[in-house]
Formats: C-alpha cells, sequence, structure tokens
C-alpha cells in the first residue's frame, strides 16, 4: 500500500506552434502570473518580452570576472618580472622577483607590452569560467530532479513540443480557475503535474 | 546618400515591386522538428554502420601504437630519438603542434565569429567543427609537451615558482604559448559542452531508463528547456562567441609571434600574425570538409548539411587560400625590397635549396588547388571538394614544415647547415595522432549529438513566433530581398524623382 503524499507542482499546457506559445505567454503575463515558464525545444527569439522577463544580468559578472583575469595577468607578470610591486610590504619575500633583462626587454613598468599576452589570455580564461559558473548559478542547475519530469509528456519539450508550466506556488494560482485560463488562451493536453512530497 | 536610406523602407512599400531574391533554406525537404532530432539522435541511439567500425579499429590500432609507443620510447631512450640536431631544434614536432592547432581553428571560427555574424548556416557544422577544434587541440598538445625533452618537468610551463623559486619568463613568446594554447583548450571546451547541453536532454528525453539515461542525465544537468534557462543560456553562448572571437585571433597570432619576435631571417617578419591567422581557418575548413562530407553520407544528414553549407565552406576556403597566396607573395616581396640579404637568400633557399619540393608542394596545394572553388561545378561536385580539402591539408602540413625546418636548416653560418630528415619515432608520432584525432572524432559521432539539434530547429521557418502572422500576410517572411537591392531600390527612386 502505498503511503506516498502528493503535492501539486502546477499545471503544463501544450501549445502547437512557437506563434501560438508567444501570444499565449503574452496573456500569461497580462494575466499577472508570476512563477511560471514557457518550456520550448529551441530559444525562442522574442520570448522573453513576450514573459515580461529583463534581460540576462550574466555580462555584468563575466565583466568583472574578465577584470579579475586582466589583472591576475598583469600582476603575476609584473611582480615576477620587475619591481614596481616594491612599495608593498612583504610582497619581495612572497615573490621572488628576476628583474633581468631578456631578449632586449626592460624590468620595468615600460615592458608591458611584453605582459599583453598573458593579460589578454587570462582575461579570456576568467570570463570564460564566469560565464560557465554564472551561468549554472543563474539558471540554478545543475538540477537532477524537477517535478515536470514526473509528467507524462514533458520529454517532448526537448523535441517538439511547446508547453507553459504555470506553478501552483504563483499567488495567482487555483485549481479550477487557472485550468480555465489555460484553456481560454488556447492550452491543449492540459496536465496537473504532481510531485512527490 | 543618407537621405536615400532613411527613406528606403517608405519608398519600398510605395515603389515598383522588385525581383525578390529567395533566400536558400538550410534544412531541406520540409523536415520537422521530431524529424531532426529523430534523424540526429538516431546516430546515436543506433548500430553504428559497418563502415564506422572499419575506420575506428584501424585508427585507435595506429593512435595506440603511434603515439603510445613513440611516447613510451621516447620518454625512456631520450628526445634524441628524434631527428633534430644543435641547429634544427625545432622539426616535425613543432610543425606538427603547428598544424593541429591550426586545424582547431576553424571550429572556433564556425561557431563564434559567424555566430556574430549571424550566419546562420553554421547551425548544421558548428558543433562537429567544435569537437574538431578539441580533438585537434589535445593532439597539438602533445608535440611540445615532450618537445621539452624531460616531459616530467613539463609543470615548469604553469605559472608556478620551481624548485629554486625561479619563476616562468613572462616575456617569452613561448610562454605565451602556453598560455594561449591551454586558455583555449579551456574556452573551446566550455563552448563546445554549453552547447551541447539541450541536445544531451535530448538524448537523455529519449533514453529508456537505466545506465544511459542516468549518463546523459547527469551531463545534461537537469536541463528543461525553459524560457527562464534559455534566456541566460543565449546571453552565455553570445558571451562565449564574443570572447572566442578574439581568442582564436590571438591564439595562431601567439604562434606566430614564436617565430616572429626572433631575429631569424624568414621568420622575423610583420605579416605572420595575421598570415597564420588565415592559413589556420584555410587549413581548418578543409579539416571540416573531410570529416564531415563522408559523416554526412555515412549517416544520411543531406537534409541537415546540405550542398549549400559545402559550398559557402568551399568560398571561404577560396577566400583565405587566396589571402593565403597572397601572404606567400608578400613575404618574397618583402624580402626583394628590403634589401636584406639575409631575408633574401633565405627565401631564394626555400625556394631552390633542399627542400623545394616542400616549397612546390606548399605553393600547388595550398595557392592552386583551392582556385578550383571558383567554378560553381567544383563546388558542386564532392569528389573535387574531398580532393581539394585533401590538397589543402597536406599543404598547410607543408607550409609549417617549409617555415620551420627549410628556415633552421639554413641558418646564418653555412658551417651549421645540415638537412633534417626525420626518424622513425617522429614519423610514426604524427600518423599516431592522425589516429588519434580520427578515433576521437568517430567515439564523438557515436556517443554525441554531431549536429546542433536545438540549433537546427531554430532555423527552420516556423520557429519565428512571428511566422503565423507572416502566413497572414501576403508579403511573407519566407522571401527575403538582399540589403542591396533596397539600396539600388532606393537609389533609382531618388534619381527618378530628379
Amino acid at each position: 500500500m502505498s503511503t506516498t503524499r502528493k503535492r501539486v507542482y502546477g499545471y503544463l499546457a501544450e501549445f502547437g506552434s512557437a506563434s501560438a506559445l508567444y501570444k499565449a505567454a503574452e496573456k500569461v503575463r497580462d494575466a499577472g502570473y508570476r512563477k511560471w515558464d514557457c518550456h520550448t525545444p529551441y530559444p525562442v527569439h522574442g520570448l522573453d518580452g513576450a514573459m515580461g522577463m529583463k534581460r540576462s544580468i550574466l555580462p555584468w559578472f563575466v565583466f568583472f570576472g574578465g577584470m579579475l583575469g586582466t589583472f591576475t595577468g598583469f600582476f603575476l607578470a609584473s611582480a615576477t618580472q620587475t619591481e614596481i610591486w616594491g612599495w608593498l610590504p612583504g610582497l619581495n619575500h612572497a615573490i621572488e622577483s628576476y628583474p633581468t633583462v631578456v631578449q632586449g626587454k626592460p624590468a620595468n613598468i615600460f615592458t608591458v607590452p611584453a605582459f599583453f599576452p598573458i593579460m589578454f589570455e587570462l582575461t579570456i580564461l576568467f570570463s570564460g569560467f564566469t560565464t560557465l559558473f554564472g551561468l549554472l548559478a543563474l539558471m540554478k542547475l545543475p538540477r537532477l530532479n524537477h517535478p515536470l519530469f514526473a509528467s507524462h509528456q514533458f520529454h517532448r519539450a526537448t523535441d517538439d513540443a511547446f508547453f507553459i508550466a504555470l506553478e501552483a506556488r504563483d499567488p495567482k494560482f487555483s485549481p479550477e480557475g487557472t485550468r480555465q485560463f489555460l484553456e481560454e488562451i488556447g492550452g491543449k493536453s492540459i496536465e496537473l503535474v504532481e510531485e512527490e512530497d | 546618400m543618407a537621405s536615400a536610406t532613411e527613406h528606403a523602407p517608405s519608398t519600398t512599400r510605395q515603389g515598383p515591386k522588385l525581383p525578390v531574391l529567395k533566400r536558400e533554406k538550410l534544412i531541406l525537404s520540409g523536415r520537422s522538428y521530431h524529424w531532426i532530432s529523430d534523424r540526429i539522435v538516431s546516430v546515436v541511439e543506433n548500430r553504428q554502420p559497418l563502415l564506422w567500425w572499419l575506420l575506428f579499429l584501424p585508427s585507435a590500432l595506429i593512435a595506440m601504437v603511434g603515439v603510445g609507443l613513440s611516447l613510451t620510447y621516447l620518454v625512456s631512450t631520450g628526445v634524441g630519438v628524434w631527428g633534430m640536431s644543435n641547429r634544427t631544434f625545432w622539426g616535425w614536432d613543432i610543425t606538427n603542434f603547428v598544424f593541429w592547432i591550426g586545424i582547431g581553428h576553424a571550429g572556433t571560427l564556425i561557431s563564434a565569429v559567424l555566430f556574430l555574424t549571424r550566419q546562420n548556416w553554421r547551425t548544421s557544422i558548428n558543433r562537429a567543427a567544435e569537437a574538431m577544434t578539441i580533438f585537434a587541440v589535445m593532439c597539438a598538445g602533445i608535440f611540445p609537451a615532450f618537445h621539452v625533452g624531460r616531459v616530467w618537468m613539463a609543470w615548469f610551463l604553469a605559472p608556478i615558482p620551481n624548485a629554486n623559486s625561479i619563476w616562468q619568463n613572462f616575456k617569452s613568446p613561448l610562454l605565451w604559448d602556453v598560455f594561449a594554447v591551454s586558455t583555449y583548450f579551456t574556452i573551446s571546451l566550455i563552448f563546445w559542452y554549453l552547447g551541447m547541453v539541450p541536445d544531451l536532454a535530448t538524448i537523455r528525453d529519449r533514453c529508456k531508463p537505466g545506465l544511459r539515461k542516468m549518463l546523459y542525465g547527469i551531463f545534461s544537468l537537469g536541463w528543461r528547456g525553459g524560457n527562464r534557462q534559455w534566456s541566460h543560456y543565449e546571453m552565455a553562448y553570445l558571451l562565449l562567441a564574443a570572447l572566442s572571437t578574439p581568442l582564436v585571433l590571438s591564439v595562431h597570432s601567439v604562434v606566430s609571434f614564436d617565430f616572429a619576435t626572433s631575429v631569424v631571417p624568414g621568420w622575423h617578419t610583420t605579416i605572420f600574425p595575421p598570415y597564420f591567422v588565415a592559413g589556420a581557418i584555410f587549413g581548418g575548413f578543409a579539416m571540416v570538409l573531410t570529416i564531415m562530407v563522408p559523416a554526412r553520407q555515412l549517416y544520411g544528414l543531406q537534409d541537415l548539411i546540405t550542398m549549400k553549407h559545402i559550398d559557402n565552406m568551399a568560398k571561404i576556403i577560396l577566400l583565405t587560400g587566396t589571402i593565403v597566396g597572397y601572404a606567400y607573395l608578400m613575404e618574397l616581396f618583402v624580402a626583394y625590397y628590403s634589401g636584406a640579404l639575409y631575408e633574401m637568400e633565405a627565401f631564394r633557399i626555400r625556394i631552390t635549396g633542399p627542400y623545394w619540393w616542400a616549397y612546390l608542394a606548399m605553393m600547388s596545394c595550398n595557392v592552386l588547388s583551392p582556385q578550383f572553388f571558383w567554378f560553381k561545378w567544383c563546388r558542386e561536385n564532392l569528389w573535387v571538394v574531398m580532393a581539394v580539402s585533401m590538397c589543402v591539408n597536406v599543404g598547410m602540413w607543408f607550409e609549417r614544415f617549409v617555415i620551420i625546418v627549410g628556415t633552421l636548416g639554413r641558418m646564418f653560418l653555412p658551417g651549421d647547415w645540415k638537412t633534417y630528415s626525420p626518424s622513425f619515432v617522429e614519423i610514426s608520432l604524427f600518423i599516431g595522432t592522425i589516429g588519434m584525432f580520427l578515433s576521437l572524432f568517430l567515439l564523438f559521432l557515436r556517443f554525441l549529438p554531431c549536429i546542433n539539434i536545438a540549433e537546427v530547429k531554430w532555423t527552420l521557418l516556423e520557429s519565428d513566433p512571428h511566422f503565423d502572422d507572416y502566413n497572414d500576410h501576403p508579403d511573407h517572411g519566407t522571401e527575403v530581398v538582399a540589403a542591396y537591392q533596397h539600396e539600388l531600390h532606393s537609389k533609382g527612386a531618388v534619381e527618378a524623382k530628379a
């Protein structure tokens, strides 16, 4: 005998095409729902606006990540090849620098062009890592379990179907009203998705 | 002019009807979303055709014997088993390194530069090209890592002080190389993997419960295709493309600095960075065609990788091949024009010296063979396309050979002159990396989606959220007026008014 309790995650409704989904998304947005999402097999451009979403803030993370990379590259190269960091107490003990003239390149700040390749590569490297981890944080992934995976039709979201999922934790959610609303905006095979509590 | 473009939209609507250029479809036969996922994932799901095994087993064997045994022998005996000498201190090792690194560049170019320039035809080929980048850089890395001699000291390359607390020379192009190549590999890997996450989710959702589903589930990170994910995802993809574009240009420029910052005649030239980058794109696109044309036939992907894609790549090969040809001639001209005796002599020896055959192979394969692509029937004949691509692969290897060995074998002092010939270990190591590259690529075809499923779907016309509206409208979105036609029309309207 099963004793698991079920908790309602929300409604999942299918839409026939990207155009239908787009128009439906505008209506969901205008109806004032907050906790909902459109699931599509490919990125539908313009859907951000139809859903009333803001632009991703990822570039800001990456900007600062990249700046950190530039500085790291400059510091790494200059602290070991020049003595321009001599004013920092204790740094000379921490990093043994060799301010020698190699390949005719001076051992002071004027050697900075020789550091540009390193600074550039580290800028890119740090930005890349910030992009990866910033993206995962913003998408709230990896998350291997999700209530939607219990749905009978959701596996088609990565194939050829367009879904809108309205979550039960949305203040405007009501078991009857939301279902009716989804029907009105053209949703098909509407399914109540439940998760095990 | 400015006023003409400003008024262009209104005049276009009122003016006479123009012949409209139809844009070629990127996916043929009106395939559905489901067909696309089905066809691409079936490559992974079904048993591999016999040809796959016939290619995989020999290449895996060649990789194991070539790379495995050669490196074991090299490490246990010493780097003297290579054919190098005091003067020719770089030979096949750096030739192969530059060759493989160059191969990798087309992958990043297709995924990043063509993405930024909104070339939607890239979507069918970018995944395989990116995979090619990863594997080519892996092959490339072997050579510099082992040419240092004591490979267990390779950690000296990393920016950490050694036992005597001596730091690396950050002013050296060789250390720039370490940073550039390792950054390039890391960023390419991130780009490739992130681009694959939605497609791995597609495979996951089609799997029956079991080990496969679990593995694809783990690597797809729980992707659900929600627009709140897509929105960040697309931004990340854009950022990575924007980061990779200067990166790919920098990597081969830095590789060329290894040569260009020296004072060796024939190397010390400012044309090297652009010339190396163009050559890398040239060689890389040839390799994309070399592996994608057979893969397309093998798995029946003709509707996704159309003749249009092959045509476009052939045109890029023609363009970059011509740039490379210009660089060769400009090198000769500058050597003559500079009046520098050593520079002139270096190029005279390159053309008529002991490696004249390598120079001839380079010129005919890289400059002459792509010229066939001026002709439409050559771009449409897959045998010609394959033959030219193979020629370019060979020619680009010879280019690096000519630059490296042809120069080092004839440096300043005639007393140092020595004709270099590779040892058996060098040859088998190079052939081994070809086997490694091929077997890795075949494994990629076997286990991962070889075409970007999500992005290919996106190129279908009905993927546009306003597609239904276009259909109601008489002048719908399937016909695209080229920008220059707009311009021509608005010019004509202005003249008619005057």
